[in-house]
């Protein structure tokens, strides 16, 4: 954990602990980030729900909903919280390196 | 610091389109944010639950001083009684939720149930109504009556709508 915690720190983060330069995003970043949020490991099903974010993020500037990450990523919302607990759309934009998402949906 | 919210407890009172998207936000967003939800709906707030009737929800327009027309002039409130009125602003409502990825009601109660919020029905009003379990959508847990609402509310921050 503690080895985790220092290569996060080599980071700059915002004020809600997001990367702040999306540039500096890869999948050693994501996998800290995970280990942080409490998920060991990142599976096939997380890596379509990252990337679609990333993805959503780039085209729209904003972090998808979950009803879009529901409707179009393939994994449904069930299976969201599944597997990202305790708040998937925040929790999975963190990991994917983009900041909190904006909307209330 | 303050303690952290962990649990809310909404109650949904009121049937009409504005009366019951606010708490489907607040208990959507609750989850989105790890924390626990409970839907607890009661009189026209069942309406929202309602098999037959979720889908037909309305925007009140009588007697609403805050209606506003297309366009953001204040509307008479004696304009809200004109027939077609409510059917109108109601067109309008969803039109605007849509393009803010605000869920069609069945749809959000799917979502919040998926996303683990619990629902439950009165049965004060279930009884009054003379309804039955079979009248709600699937997603609505059980009938339960306001003690059994506070026990499962224990902890939980006490939100009514």
């Amino acid at each position: 954990m503690e080895t985790n915690e220092l290569a996060i720190k080599q980071f700059e983060l915002d004020d809600d602990g997001h990367l702040k330069n999306l540039d500096e995003w890869n999948e050693n970043v994501a996998k800290q980030f995970a280990k942080q949020e409490g998920i060991e490991e990142l599976t096939d099903r997380h890596w379509i729900v990252i990337n679609f974010m990333r993805k959503e993020y780039q085209e729209k500037g904003d972090a998808p909903s979950i009803r879009k990450l529901t409707k179009q990523s393939g994994v449904d919302t069930k299976e969201l919280y599944a597997l990202f607990p305790k708040g998937p759309a925040k929790k999975a934009a963190k990991i994917a390196g983009l900041p909190k998402p904006k909307g209330c949906i | 610091m303050a303690e952290p919210i962990e649990k809310v407890s909404i109650v949904v009172s009121h049937g009409s389109l504005e009366g019951v998207y606010p708490a489907l936000i607040m208990a959507n967003g609750a989850r989105m944010e790890g924390i626990e939800a409970t839907l607890f709906f009661t009189f026209f707030g069942l309406d929202a639950i309602i098999d037959n009737r979720m889908d037909k929800l309305s925007v009140a327009t009588v007697g609403n001083s805050a209606m506003r027309m297309p366009g953001g002039l204040k509307m008479p409130t004696v304009l809200g009684a004109i027939p077609g009125m409510s059917r109108f602003a109601t067109t309008m409502m969803k039109k605007e939720m849509e393009q803010l990825d605000i869920p069609p009601v069945r749809e959000f109660i799917e979502m919040i149930h998926d996303a683990g919020g619990e629902l439950y029905a009165c049965k004060a009003t279930v009884d009054m109504f003379h309804l039955d379990k079979k009248d709600f959508c699937p997603q609505v847990e059980e009938i339960i009556s306001v003690g059994e609402f506070y026990e499962k509310s224990a902890g939980a921050q006490i939100i009514f709508t």
